[in-house]
């Protein structure tokens, strides 16, 4: 399988569906001429021309309807929205009626479109450019929301929302695009379904549940616990928010009987709040110790590059939260270690 | 043919030469300041900087009209001219440009240039664009409200105008005639998009028939056209007479932020040309044949403003970055 980076499969996944379905058109602000923000849709405007690769103007709430009605009439419109941040100029038009116009409409209308938009903070974009909302729409009736964290993942996925007949979000990530992964040729199966959450690596210790950007840090974390600390850490990639795959978290803390959710949004009614209130729900007499949450810190993203990188969850929060589930819980089974000194390191950091 | 000179010009528009002299050197600051950002951007000492070169006369001629820390103003992030004309020093904005904990404008919280000041009467605004033009409306309306006699002036690019915020804001404005000017600098692209793909009329100042309000567009590079026109807007809004929306024809020199490569969507003949029309040389050059500067003077000033900028730069290097310790949101618990 050919090694690409994040960026790669996007761009070879749109092409590949607009080479199959001709009623797959791109919209979206500098898509065009300059090849997209970040790259992700170069060359297209060349190959298929302006009636399928159309430049928008700074106007989200006007296209974003506008690709609503395109698919209301069969056509299937993936429209980029810079950064996710700009997404809530459009929030009108996606909550109220991409989501519920098959509903409201007796099921005689559907709405085939893809949002893609990365989130995602880190790049000292500062507080209205480095937000994490995805919550807000996979906590709605209607909309499916997809969050890959590998470029595989990421072109099974791409295929698969192009081809849903519900609207969705389909979620990226700054500082994905330029992380590289094995992804298959074109074959018509390699459509990933929605809905279903990826066991990464398998452990038997503590399940990590995570997504997008944070499900890459978590497989270098649980890599770093096993080779440092002998810990089996299970990591989960939800891959899609909604519809969520709860079956697959609550099988994984059935066997390890512990979780730590790792996230890169706000902690508060966060994707974390409803992933743990499933494993309460689903699970809770198999815990062994209270799930935690890392997240980001409760504020708006700061520019200062300093007060950035206080405000983010890292690796070491992750590691600290696994070693700390861990203490609370008789430490990991069968190495007879001692678990005093871990105590202490998690106790230390308050 | 009809030549008028300098002075007859700025007698027209309520001027003296002194005046002129200063609007020189508010152009020759913003000019030298933009410059500074962009290299310490170059050198990776500023992550992000969104210049205003080829624009500065739009901002200082249109600021001037307006009453330092008695009008409010919301400029847009490309507006360095106008902080600098209302009243915002080269240290406060370095400070900021840096994300230094006395940044005036967010304690180094905000990307630089997105310019807020309350002393001053400068609102922040937002990264996606045109948000401020129905804050602005808001704002005319509380003075309105509150009897004060203030102006409020609203700066945006082309592409706000692609927003509803804009068609909201200015409706709003116009059906209440509240005291506003709306100062549309029209560089045209909004970042890499042509005006031709965002709208399909020649000029933004033609909205304003449609709100029932002048919309009257000026050369962005004559800085004292653009005065003139703002002069007689402010006055407009000032009499009880409702907001005009002003359009400044003028081009940005430079890509539209430190992120972008503009020679991916604009033709190097056309930069070319626009560089041809700089307003700097051009009002430098009117200067210099009214008699109202020389050449060992320019020089000098020029030598006075880097010191400035020199000055103001150590200081703001010397200052503490934010710290996260003790601030109580960065806490986890």
């Amino acid at each position: 399988m050919p090694e690409v980076t994040y960026r790669q499969a996007l761009h070879d996944t749109l092409r590949d569906e607009m080479l199959r379905d001709e009623n797959v058109f791109l919209m979206g602000e500098e898509i065009g001429v300059f090849e997209g923000s970040y790259k992700i849709t170069a060359g297209l405007l060349q190959e298929f021309g302006a009636k399928r690769v159309r430049d928008a103007p700074i106007a989200e709430e006007g296209f974003v309807g506008a690709a609503i009605g395109a698919a209301m009439l069969g056509l299937r419109p993936v429209v980029e929205i810079m950064t996710i941040n700009f997404i809530l100029l459009a929030m009108d038009q996606i909550i109220n009626h991409a989501a519920k116009i098959h509903y409201m409409f007796g099921g005689q209308s559907r709405v085939p479109m893809v949002i893609r938009t990365p989130g995602g903070g880190g790049q000292q974009l500062a507080a209205t450019h480095s937000q994490n909302p995805e919550v807000w729409f996979a906590h709605t009736p209607g909309l499916k929301v997809v969050a890959p964290s590998t470029p595989a993942d990421a072109r099974g996925l791409l295929k698969a929302s192009i081809r849903d007949d519900d609207p969705v979000l389909f979620l990226e990530n700054l500082a994905l695009y330029n992380t590289k992964g094995e992804v298959p040729e074109d074959r018509p199966d390699d459509v990933l379904p929605i809905g279903v959450a990826d066991v990464k690596r398998e452990g038997s210790d503590i399940t990590i549940i995570s997504y997008s950007r944070m499900a890459a840090v978590a497989m270098h974390v649980a890599e770093q616990l096993a080779s440092e600390d002998g810990i089996k850490a299970e990591v989960i990639d939800l891959r899609s928010l909604r519809p969520l795959d709860r079956a697959t978290i609550v099988d994984s803390v059935r066997k390890t009987n512990r979780a730590v959710v790792f996230e890169e949004d706000w902690r508060a009614y966060g994707i974390g709040a409803e992933v743990a209130a499933t494993i309460q729900e689903h699970a809770f007499d198999h815990l062994d110790a209270p799930v935690r949450r890392i997240a980001a810190a409760e504020v708006p993203l700061p520019y200062a590059k300093n007060m950035e990188l206080a405000a983010l969850p890292t690796g070491q929060h992750l590691v600290d939260a696994v070693h700390a589930t861990l203490d609370a819980s008789g430490g990991v089974r069968g190495n007879g270690r001692s678990n005093g000194s871990k105590g202490q390191r998690s106790a230390s950091r308050g | 043919m009809v030549t008028t000179t300098l002075s007859d010009r700025l007698a027209d528009v309520g001027l003296a030469d002194a005046d002129a002299r200063t609007l020189y050197r508010w152009l020759l600051l913003t000019r030298a300041l933009d410059e500074r950002i962009w290299r310490l951007n170059r050198q990776g000492q500023v992550p992000f900087a969104i210049p205003a070169r080829g624009q500065e006369a739009a901002q200082v001629g249109s600021a001037y009209a307006l009453r330092p820390g008695h009008d409010v103003a919301l400029p847009y992030p490309r507006d360095l001219g106008v902080v600098l004309v209302l009243g915002m020093t080269p240290l406060e904005v370095l400070l900021s440009a840096l994300a230094r904990a006395d940044d005036p404008s967010s304690a180094g919280r905000q990307l630089p240039m997105h310019w807020g000041h309350a002393r001053l009467g400068i609102v922040s605004s937002s990264s996606p664009v045109g948000t401020q033009i129905p804050h602005a409306a808001g704002i005319a309306l509380a003075a309105r409200l509150r009897g004060a006699d203030s102006v409020t002036c609203c700066f945006f690019g082309d592409g706000a105008t692609s927003k509803s915020d804009f068609h909201e804001g200015v409706s709003f404005a116009a059906i209440h005639r509240l005291p506003i000017v709306f100062f549309c600098q029209n560089n045209g692209y909004a970042t890499s998009v042509p005006l031709s793909l965002q709208m399909a009329i020649p000029n933004v100042a033609d909205y304003a028939s449609a709100y029932g309000i002048p919309g009257l567009v000026v050369d962005g590079n004559d800085v004292l056209a653009v005065y003139a026109a703002t002069r007689e807007a402010v006055h407009r809004a000032r009499s009880g007479d409702g907001p005009t929306l002003l359009e400044a024809k003028t081009y940005r020199l430079l890509p539209h932020t430190s992120d972008d490569d503009d020679r991916r969507y604009r033709d190097p003949a056309e930069v070319a040309t626009w560089e041809a029309r700089d307003p700097l040389p051009r009002f430098r050059a009117d200067l210099l044949a009214a008699g109202l500067l020389d050449e060992p003077s320019d020089a000098e000033l020029l030598a006075e403003i880097h010191a400035e900028i020199d000055e103001a730069l150590t200081q703001a290097e010397a200052t503490a970055t934010p710290m996260p310790d003790g601030e109580p949101s960065l806490a986890r618990t």
